[in-house]
């Protein structure tokens, strides 16, 4: 190559001697300032080595003089949101769960954490946007609760599950299984379903249903009300609405007549710390279909038999 | 320049190292012209974050504000929200066509007379020879040895480059924050650390690029005089040695001597002496030429000095050095200028312009955005109906607070209601009050009876209720549980 080398005469540099098709590229000397900015990199590089975490060795990488990770940053930078939302975080904490709408920044913050924390816990059953998932648990979108929609009511049940046998405060009722302990025969049955059927609009009455009706108030009106209204003290769903959480056609009302589910919520409480969980309840109670007006409706019935809100 | 007998010997160095430019003091036409345009563009610069422009209570006062922390851009009367960045991609395809015309028109004029690195170039030679004194002044103190005058100098030198630099990166940052309160701040240390880190920053590349890189950035850094090399044609104006008049070359008295023998060009080198970047513009056009003119005006005194015609070296096209050659005229300037690249570039510019202004004025400042909830799709609830969920954005983009009525068109038998109202006692519209120069966020609620088909169409329409009546709408689609399922 060299033997081809030439100085350009257009600009008297030397060429490097390579060529491509007469093209050829020129032996541009480079400027010295750029060899010491390039010593400069290098003593850089030294310095960085030193003081920051580099060489990869067996374990780990060495650490570095000055003792900087990213994980130690990562840590720093969540105790630092953490003092940031401080205030909110301890205004919420201080605030009676039922006065959070009264105050709507704290309200919004509420939902904001909520909604985070739901993120991590919640979806796994009630799905991303609270709906549920059909014949297994509850939407929490809807206008129909099975142990109430205020807030006082949505912090409980979170606080103390729903069905956690060793736990005195937790939500519980028992339907009983009246096809698989045969406490009503087949027929039986498929009358009670005939009733809640018509009670909920979606036949018309029949013989069946007539002698359903005489079944429901003797086996079931002491939990779901005398009109299948339900009964929030005990859990017992509505049954003259549009809302079904196993199913609203004949198969499936038998199929949780004969054998029900009686559905089990983890108590959070022993898991989450109060704030979390009251933000995680006003993100349910947000999340559309929250109920008013709790202070009152309290008021008016008072506690629970068993100490439930 | 190498020789071919530099290939017989070793290798030639890797390596150059700078060789000093010491660029002598000229005055004339195009000096002049550099010294407006110097006076122009630092002061725009460093006054501009100065200038205040009223906008009422709920937005800064500062005329020309990037309000990053807010994600504001304002520019007087003008305020641009993020979404709005067309406008600045706007003003940056502008600047684009603008720098295609000018380049096409007289080459790289941008380079010798606009750049800030130029301008800062020039105003530290200014300073140079200031304290320095003039070209040969300046190159007997830099091959002199350390007396303790030079050191006095060199001290003094570098103290007015830092201040020069130190006001340069304090400006920067004057452009983001309020002018006045960042001020006070940033000398009673309660600035943010961003603050400071820029100022120290700004300081040092002003300093270093200004003091000392100087030609080396248009030389060996900057990609402009690349690219604008080739936006160039034979119809654009070069600065030009026109060597046809000047070659050969010989003094005055050689001249004399043998008439008709020499060229006008009397080889004195004030051109090269003038030079900012250290080159000779005799050697024909070349990357490191910013053409910034001053060897026009060095050469054009020298001309008039010896009683020659001006213009030896000038603003000058390929074409024209070609016909200049072959003995014809040059064509007149203007015909150089107006030309059809040119007038196409310009109608373009002028094109994005018009259409940038006029839709600023058609813009409306009350924005609806609306997002329907997918997770989940709709709800049903207990009374049959079934109700869809949506997520509200209002932009209020005038500095004043709003009161709106949101309202919706295509679903007769469907209510709408807010977060922090109730479905009990819904209409098809609700009121909001917005607050001024900033974006609400609210949850929609829509129940509509449970039969109807999966997908339905409606409208949402915001609107001001406070003389403004112009407003947003938005179709989205209201969703139903498949029939069947």
């Amino acid at each position: 190559m060299a033997e081809q080398q030439r100085i350009d005469e257009a600009t008297g540099t030397r060429t490097v001697g390579h060529e491509w098709d007469g093209i050829e590229e020129l032996d541009t000397p480079m400027p010295r300032w750029w060899l010491w900015t390039f010593y400069l990199t290098i003593a850089w590089a030294a310095v960085y080595v030193v003081l920051y975490p580099a060489w990869p060795m067996v374990n780990s990488a060495t650490r570095g003089v000055i003792g900087w990770s990213s994980r130690g940053q990562l840590e720093q930078e969540l105790a630092a949101d953490a003092t940031r939302r401080a205030p909110v975080v301890n205004a919420i904490a201080a605030s009676p769960i039922a006065e959070l709408p009264a105050r709507p920044e704290l309200m919004q913050a509420a939902v904001q954490g909520g909604g985070a924390a739901f993120r991590v816990h919640c979806v796994q059953c009630h799905g991303s946007g609270g709906a549920g998932v059909q014949t297994l648990y509850p939407s929490l979108t809807d206008d129909d609760w099975l142990w109430g929609g205020d807030l006082d009511r949505i912090d409980y049940t979170i606080t103390h599950g729903i069905r956690n046998p060793e736990h005195p405060a937790t939500r519980t009722s028992l339907m009983p299984a009246f096809g698989r302990d045969a406490i009503l025969d087949a027929r039986q049955i498929a009358d009670v379903v005939s009733h809640v059927r018509v009670i909920s609009g979606q036949e018309k009455p029949s013989a069946s249903s007539a002698r359903g009706a005489t079944l429901f108030e003797a086996n079931c009106a002491v939990c779901h009300g005398a009109n299948g209204e339900g009964g929030r003290q005990v859990g017992a769903p509505k049954l003259t609405d549009a809302i079904w959480l196993y199913g609203g056609d004949r198969a499936s009302i038998a199929a949780t007549v004969a054998n029900p589910r009686n559905g089990v919520m983890p108590r959070w409480g022993e898991r989450l710390d109060p704030v979390t969980i009251k933000m995680l309840a006003a993100y349910v109670y947000s999340l559309g279909g929250g109920e008013r007006a709790p202070a009152t409706v309290a008021a008016a019935q008072g506690q629970g038999a068993d100490g439930q809100p | 320049m190498a020789s071919p007998e530099d290939l017989t010997g070793g290798p030639a160095s890797l390596y150059e190292a700078r060789k000093g430019v010491y660029p002598k003091k000229v005055d004339g036409r195009f000096r002049r012209f550099k010294w407006l345009v110097m006076a122009v563009t630092l002061a725009i610069y460093y006054v501009t974050p100065w200038l205040r422009w009223d906008r009422g209570a709920y937005a800064p006062d500062q005329a020309v504000l990037v309000d990053l922390a807010h994600r504001r851009f304002y520019m007087f009367q003008i305020e641009i929200w993020p979404h709005e960045f067309y406008y600045v991609a706007g003003l940056l395809i502008m600047a684009g066509i603008g720098l295609f015309l000018v380049t096409s028109a007289v080459g790289r004029a941008w380079c010798g007379y606009a750049c800030p690195q130029t301008v800062w170039t020039d105003l530290f030679q200014h300073v140079d020879r200031l304290i320095d004194g003039d070209r040969n002044a300046q190159i007997r103190l830099a091959n002199g040895p350390w007396t303790a005058e030079k050191i006095a100098k060199r001290g003094l030198k570098y103290a007015v480059y830092l201040a020069i630099a130190f006001w340069t990166g304090g400006a920067w940052i004057l452009y983001f924050a309020d002018a006045p309160t960042l001020t006070q701040d940033f000398w009673t240390g309660q600035a943010a650390p961003v603050a400071y880190g820029t100022v120290a920053a700004l300081t040092a590349t002003t300093f270093v690029l200004g003091g000392f890189m100087r030609e080396q950035v248009c030389i060996y850094m900057c990609p402009w005089p690349r690219i604008q090399t080739a936006m160039m044609d034979e119809k654009s104006l070069l600065v030009t040695y026109k060597e046809w008049r000047g070659e050969p070359r010989g003094s005055v008295k050689k001249a004399q001597a043998h008439p008709g023998a020499f060229g006008d060009c009397i080889d004195c080198n004030q051109c090269v002496a003038v030079c900012p970047t250290g080159i000779d513009i005799r050697e024909g056009p070349q990357i490191g030429c910013i053409t910034c003119a001053l060897c026009i005006d060095a050469c054009d005194g020298v001309m008039a000095q010896v009683g020659r015609p001006r213009g030896l070296i000038d603003y000058c096209t390929l074409d024209d050095a070609a016909t200049e050659k072959a003995g014809g005229a040059a064509r007149p300037v203007r015909q150089t200028l107006l030309r059809p690249r040119t007038i196409v570039y310009f109608s373009i510019w002028c094109a994005i312009g018009a259409a940038m202004l006029f839709s600023l004025g058609q813009r409306t400042r009350l924005d609806l955005a609306v997002q329907h909830d997918r997770s989940p799709l709709y709800v049903q609830l207990s009374d049959g109906h079934i109700r869809n969920s949506y997520t509200l954005k209002l932009r209020n983009m005038e500095t004043r607070p709003r009161r709106v009525e949101v309202a919706m068109t295509g679903l007769s038998d469907a209510k709408l209601w807010s977060e922090d109202g109730a479905r009990e006692n819904a209409g098809q519209r609700i009121q909001m009050t917005l607050p001024a120069d900033s974006v609400t966020r609210a949850r929609l609620f829509v129940a509509a009876p449970g039969a109807g088909p999966a997908r339905q169409d409606f409208t949402l329409m915001a609107w001001g209720l406070d003389g403004d009546p112009r407003g947003d709408s938005e179709t989205i689609q209201f969703d139903r549980p498949e029939t069947g399922q």
